[in-house]
């Protein structure tokens, strides 16, 4: 029996996981000096809640447990999720969905390596869609906050739902830039006075759009690791740029710039962490720049047309729906073969 | 960087791997020359083809050089001897073969002399080249790459192709082996001979000589020995596997050569290196292959290149080399990326033994414990067919076959850098290897069954046909017996002296049935016994026969109508017609239709063909079983009459 190769040299399963965690890290610190410690503490709920449930689900399926924890994988589907929902909402609201999403999106169809969908964005989707009016109490950043709050405030919040004496949620929370652009454009407000107001920055929502920077880092140094390649994220943000572009062109008053796309929203963590799951998307060259280029136009329907004001997740959810097919259709050319 | 490393036009493949090199251990020493061994052991497969055939005997007394085996068939390598000696056995010994397996080996004991058969140089450039190609069958040389494929076919002109450009193989791209490297270092003008040769062979116009920027002195040998040819040396990135003969051409040539076709068809032909230099030591010196240039390196004392000659036993090859270091757990024939674990010390030095590495745990660490696909595709980016192996490799899993085969898996060159870059460290290669074997196996068996299908319907259809021409026949006798009424007198039914004439007629026409039966076996199966033969002599014998039997079938179809058994009263008298009632009246009281010759205690002559019968019976019926379900279903009236008639039979007797 032959065995060979007998040597090899690749970064393990558990030290690529490491290098995305690490490449979330700038954001996150960007997170909590936007918007308050709280991050930390859904953070840490979400991390606790996927180790467990992973676990859980690992011995009720006789898997080994230590080697499926330490690949990192659980983290970051919590990490995502975490880093996608409000942070300033009841602790259960994370743990449900970090369940949801280790339990039924990832360990039911048979753990790592065999989800056919993102399991974060599925766990987003889900709590989206349960419990639409939590999901969109963005916290106003601390800077536009009337009354900031500090991190012994937001933990006391998430953990017992209470705030300080005096203080109304609506008082802390805000609309996110893109639901806001959504509810003033309906009202036929034109795209300078929206912007106009404190809610944006220069690129995006103000202070939101230094995590998005973060965001952009992170992916850089993911792909100088060579953990990720450029066909998913430049596809993505090409094609949202161009149709942004196309639109804005037409109509500059009722739609956003295309700068605003690209830094507002979940757009650059989709772009570089959440697109490039490569368990649940395609594998080919061209399948990438597809999904991306498909990913990037339900999004921006979604934004522009759609029920919500953000699309990231439906649309990595659908696009993992043509995934096989993608990758099918997009077999390279084999040496020694013709097309 | 050195001077010297100045890529020309280079044209890249997909992916590629670039493991740690190992080869500056075993360049420290020059190639080192072994003392005899006390026996040389020489498998009779040390090549692509078949087995040659043994030329010697146990006790012969043999000298270097000289045949031990020669070429048997198109595709196939002689076997000389590499030392003086005598035979001393011709039987299974283990080989150096992935599956450690034993193989048929020729041992010989040296004498020590060395003495050389006469041999001579043949003047190459003055000989008819088809002569030159078929005197290659008894040199011996195959591929010394690896590939061991035998030189003489890769030499010989198809009348199809011609070859303008000779791609010389010197990437050695494996990690740990440096015999190609040394052999061009210390031999570069022989070799730039032997390229001369194969240049000459093919009618080449143009020799591209491929190296690896990892081997600067060997570069630089060969570019002193070229000086004044045509021939030029390519230096090639260090990228494995760029000695693979179609990732070679594609870097020198910019050319894929189509994965349907031999690179012959394309107009080049690739050899490696120290083939050529074989080419060499043949023409220009008359010796055939008997040794190569072996690297023995890794946990040994002193790693370096030997030439060895073939059978040496490896035990002798690591003791040059200064013997193990601890903690050698095994060895390694090739190199680490495709190199097999060899069974143990004892297997001889072959032909395709380039390199023979000492493994430790540290070395060569087990794998961890394969973790699933995340589909990063770091295999894909590696591979250098451009394959997708994590689709390959969930295809293989899930024994789906056929989806591999469209993911083009007969493509994989087996090189490993698949599994090398791994996270998951999965053991890629091998699920390709048990998936192209499982698939062959199906071919195979696919093909046996297709063969025998064919087979049989063959033969359905040949026993249709003559069941045809048979109801043909039967009814031509008939209509010619019907003409001829008193040609019925003549059958010994009706002229039987018997005491119950009508029993007699019964038993005689199913004895007749029976025998025509057989005939027609014996017919069908081209059996010729006198026995059936002698009977259907008679022509008139035969027409009453026939005429029995058409009147048997008749009177069965009547008798299906009217509810009656069937008689055969044609020519009796009116007192066995009487007697026939009678009889018939029993049968009614009894049930329908026990048949007539069972019911008899006939005379010893009928009952001796009554059981001829009953044999004849029993072969039908076999026959019949045999024959499908549709040939049951056509089954004509007379046969099963035959069948039913003799059951009961076997019993009776």
């Amino acid at each position: 029996m032959i065995r060979s190769p007998y040597i090899s040299d690749a970064p393990s399963v558990s030290t690529i996981m490491l290098k995305v965690l690490i490449a979330l890290v700038p954001a996150i610190a960007v997170y909590v000096w936007v918007f308050g410690g709280g991050i930390l503490v859904t953070l840490t709920l979400a991390t606790i809640t996927a180790l467990g449930t992973e676990a859980l689900m690992l011995k009720l399926r006789q898997r080994p447990i230590q080697p499926f924890l330490t690949d990192y994988s659980a983290v970051i589907t919590a990490w995502l999720l975490a880093l996608a929902i409000p942070p300033l909402t009841p602790w259960w609201l994370i743990v449900v969905g970090t369940a949801f999403a280790i339990i039924i999106a990832k360990q039911l169809y048979g753990g790592l390596g065999y989800n056919p969908f993102n399991p974060a964005m599925v766990g987003y989707a889900v709590l989206l869609i349960s419990f639409p009016v939590l999901m969109t109490k963005w916290p106003a950043a601390l800077q536009l906050a009337h009354t900031p709050l500090s991190f012994a405030d937001q933990f006391h919040y998430i953990i017992f739902g209470k705030l300080p004496e005096g203080v109304l949620l609506d008082a802390v929370t805000s609309a996110t830039p893109l639901d806001y652009l959504k509810t003033q454009l309906k009202l036929d407000h034109a795209m300078a006075t929206i912007q106009s107001a404190p809610l944006f920055g220069t690129l995006g929502g103000k202070g939101s759009e230094y995590i998005t920077i973060a965001y952009l880092l992170g992916g850089l140094y993911l792909w100088q690791q060579k953990i990720i390649s450029w066909h998913l994220p430049v596809a993505f943000l090409g094609v949202l740029t161009a149709i942004a572009s196309l639109f804005w062109m037409s109509d500059s008053a009722h739609f956003a710039s295309p700068l605003l796309h690209l830094f507002s929203g979940a757009s650059m963590l989709g772009a570089f962490f959440i697109l490039t799951d490569p368990v649940s998307g395609p594998t080919t060259p061209r399948g990438k720049l597809y999904f991306a280029g498909g990913v990037a136009i339900i999004t921006y329907l979604i934004r522009v047309y759609g029920g919500y004001p953000d699309g990231i997740a439906f649309a990595v959810i659908f696009m993992n729906i043509c995934v096989p097919l993608i990758d099918a259709h997009t077999q390279p050319r084999v040496f020694g073969h013709e097309k | 960087m050195n001077a010297l490393v100045n890529f020309g036009k280079i044209f890249k493949f997909n992916g590629g791997v670039h493991p740690p090199e190992n080869k500056a251990q075993s360049t420290q020493r020059p190639i080192g020359q072994l003392t005899l061994p006390e026996r040389l052991v020489l498998p009779l497969r040390q090549h692509v083809g078949n087995i040659p055939k043994v030329a010697v005997s146990v006790g012969d007394h043999v000298l270097k050089g000289q045949l031990l085996a020669e070429a048997e068939g198109m595709v196939s390598a002689a076997i000389h001897a590499p030392t003086s000696g005598t035979i001393t056995a011709i039987a299974d010994a283990v080989i150096p073969h992935p599956s450690g397996l034993p193989d048929h080996c020729i041992t010989l004991a040296p004498d020590g002399q060395d003495t050389w058969i006469a041999h001579l140089p043949i003047d190459w450039r003055n000989t008819d080249r088809k002569a030159l190609v078929a005197s290659l069958r008894l040199s011996g040389i195959v591929g010394l790459g690896g590939a061991t494929f035998p030189t003489q076919v890769k030499l010989r002109a198809d009348g199809k192709s011609v070859v303008h450009t000779l791609v010389i193989n010197a990437a050695e791209c494996e990690p740990y082996i440096t015999c190609d490297d040394m052999l061009m270092r210390e031999r570069a003008t022989d070799i730039v001979q032997g390229i001369a040769i194969a240049q000459h062979l093919l009618g080449a116009t143009k020799v591209l000589i491929g190296i690896e920027d990892n081997k600067p002195e060997a570069i630089r040998a060969m570019q002193q020995a070229v000086t004044g040819t045509s021939m030029e040396v390519v230096v090639v990135p260090t990228l494995y596997p760029s000695g693979d003969a179609r990732r070679l051409v594609h870097l020198l040539l910019g050319q894929e050569i189509p994965y349907n076709k031999r690179s012959t068809e394309v107009g080049i032909q690739v050899f490696n290196v120290a083939t050529v230099l074989a080419l060499h030591r043949y023409f220009n010196h008359g010796e055939p292959a008997i040794s190569r240039i072996v690297s023995m390196t890794g946990n040994v004392a002193h790693p370096q290149n030997f030439e060895v000659l073939f059978g040496t036993p490896l035990a002798h090859l690591i003791h040059a080399a200064g013997g193990v270091k601890a903690n050698t757990t095994h060895f390694i024939m090739g190199g680490p990326m495709m190199g097999f674990n060899l069974p143990d010390t004892n297997i001889p030095i072959t032909k395709a033994a380039n390199c023979i590495i000492a493994a430790t745990p540290d070395l060569f660490a087990p794998p961890p414990p394969a973790m699933p696909c995340i589909r990063c595709v770091r295999c894909a980016d590696a591979c250098p067919v451009s394959l997708q192996p994590q689709e390959l490799y969930w295809f293989a899993k899930s024994d789906n076959f056929e989806k591999a085969r469209d993911y083009k898996l007969f493509d994989c060159i087996e090189c490993g850098a698949c599994s090398y870059v791994c996270p998951s460290d999965i053991p890629l290669v091998q699920y390709y290897r048990y998936a192209k074997s499982e698939i062959i196996a199906a071919d195979k068996a696919k093909e046996a069954a297709d063969l025998a299908r064919e087979r049989n319907e063959a033969r359905i259809a040949r026993i249709e046909r003559e069941k045809l021409e048979r109801a043909q026949k039967h009814a031509e006798r008939a209509q010619g017996a019907k003409t001829e009424p008193k040609q019925e007198t003549a059958t010994p039914a009706s002229t039987s002296a018997g005491a119950d004439d009508a029993k007699k007629a019964a038993i005689a026409a199913a004895i007749e049935r029976a025998k025509q039966q057989k005939l027609q076996n014996a017919q069908a199966t081209d059996t010729d016994t006198s026995e059936q033969t002698k009977p259907a002599a008679d022509d008139a014998k035969k027409a009453a026969i026939a005429a029995a039997i058409e009147r048997a079938k008749a009177q069965k179809a009547a008798a299906q109508q009217a509810g009656e058994t069937p008689k055969n009263v044609d020519s009796v008298s009116t007192k066995v017609q009487q007697k026939i009632a009678e009889i018939d009246a029993r049968r009614q009281t009894v049930g329908p239709a026990p048949e007539p010759v069972a019911k008899v205690q006939g005379p010893p002559p009928v009952a001796d063909d009554a059981k001829q019968a009953a044999i004849a019976a029993a072969i039908a019926r076999a026959k019949a079983q045999k024959a499908a379900a549709e040939a049951a279903k056509s089954e004509s009236p007379m046969k099963s009459d035959v069948d039913n008639q003799l059951k009961s039979q076997p019993k009776k007797d």
